[in-house]
């Protein structure tokens, strides 16, 4: 127990060395996502990243550019959709040829 | 194992194929426990089906040889027997498919929200994996492509075929949701220690939630004949402690905010 302790010290001080508290260290990460959505239980997710995607630009669309509450929305699509299918509905939705309810 | 443990061997288990190898890889995921468990319980009722069989077999030709048996008897009807041959079939076939049905159905529920996501998608010939969890804009990514190593290029000690020069990596004891999906033709993402094997389709997104149980390097190939470099896109998951993930992944997305 004693021995425990003192590795436990050990380890301490080698950290201190390694990471002085002073200096900048990276911010941790939170490990967060999309959560599992009952509207989508099965295997197939395409719906869900779509349904995410307009979710987000109607929220948008509703209530202004800058609403912190669309952005959970964001984040949900950016998790989900392949970022190159972004950028095609990105573009789509720019020329007007979006083919989804906005 | 666990003896061998006690006994401070150090005990590598199986995550990547072996030569000769016969049975499975070790598990990684509960899951993959679930499959080897499965293959074990059939296996009983295998096992005991081929003993009484080959001793019906052994035992008909035996007692029934014509050197025996000149004379043939013509029996048709025997209630007793065809009540037995009807109900204890129909027994092994419900013990075989009521565990069978619980793994199949638990291997695609959606339990609990995942911790991360990751983005599998096939290319011909390679995976590119996207971790965008922590984007806060379309463009922002941490994306890469993940090819094998060629043959003369290889180290002392990493395996033909099978290495990577961009490992996924993932922590470990963590629910993890892995989006598979293609670029170009179909492709399939296998891991056999997790037990996961999932269709990569172009305009389709397959889910798949591992929980990789111990840290560990995990290898796997692509499973769906994708063009003639198909042999040559391998998978390799490497699973760290939640803690090294996190430190890996926020020192990979500085550089990048950095240059934005």
């Amino acid at each position: 127990m004693a021995k425990q302790y003192h590795l436990e010290n050990e380890v301490k001080k080698v950290k201190e060395i390694v990471a002085p508290q002073g200096e900048e260290t990276p911010d941790e990460i939170t490990l967060k996502t999309a959560p599992a959505d009952f509207r989508f239980p099965t295997t197939n997710q395409t719906r869900h990243c779509f349904t995410r995607y307009i979710e987000y630009h109607r929220c948008v669309a509703a209530k202004g550019d800058d609403a912190p509450e669309c952005e959970k929305f964001a984040k949900f699509y950016r998790s989900l959709c392949p970022s190159e299918w972004v950028d095609r509905w990105n573009e789509q939705r720019e020329n007007g040829t979006f083919p989804g309810p906005l | 194992m666990i003896v061998l443990k006690w006994l401070f061997l150090t005990i590598s288990p199986c995550d990547a194929a072996e030569p000769w190898q016969l049975g499975s890889q070790d598990a990684a995921t509960p899951i993959m426990q679930g499959i080897i468990d499965l293959h074990h319980d059939i296996f009983f009722f295998l096992i005991l089906i081929l003993v009484f069989v080959l001793w019906i077999l052994v035992r008909a030709l035996w007692h029934f040889h014509y050197k025996e048996n000149a004379i043939p008897q013509r029996i048709v009807h025997g209630t007793t027997i065809e009540i037995l041959r009807t109900i204890f079939p129909s027994l092994i076939s419900m013990f075989i498919a009521i565990p069978s049905f619980a793994l199949l159905y638990s291997m695609d529920e959606v339990v609990v929200d995942p911790a991360i996501t990751i983005k599998a998608i096939g290319h011909q010939w390679y995976w590119t994996y996207e971790y965008s969890d922590y984007n806060s804009s379309d463009e922002q990514s941490l994306t890469f492509d993940s090819y094998m190593i060629p043959e003369e290029d290889l180290e002392l000690g990493q395996s033909r075929l099978l290495e990577v020069d961009n490992r996924v990596v993932v922590p470990a004891k963590t629910h993890l949701r892995i989006i598979v999906t293609s670029a170009d033709v179909p492709h399939s993402w296998a891991v056999p220690s997790s037990g996961v094997k999932c269709d990569a389709v172009p305009g389709r997104l397959n889910q798949i939630s591992i929980l990789v149980q111990r840290e560990g390097v995990y290898y796997g190939q692509c499973s769906e004949i994708c063009g003639t470099n198909h042999a040559f896109t391998p998978i390799v998951v490497e699973a760290v402690p939640r803690k090294d993930y996190g430190s890996r992944v926020s020192n990979q997305l500085i550089p990048q905010t950095g240059e934005a």
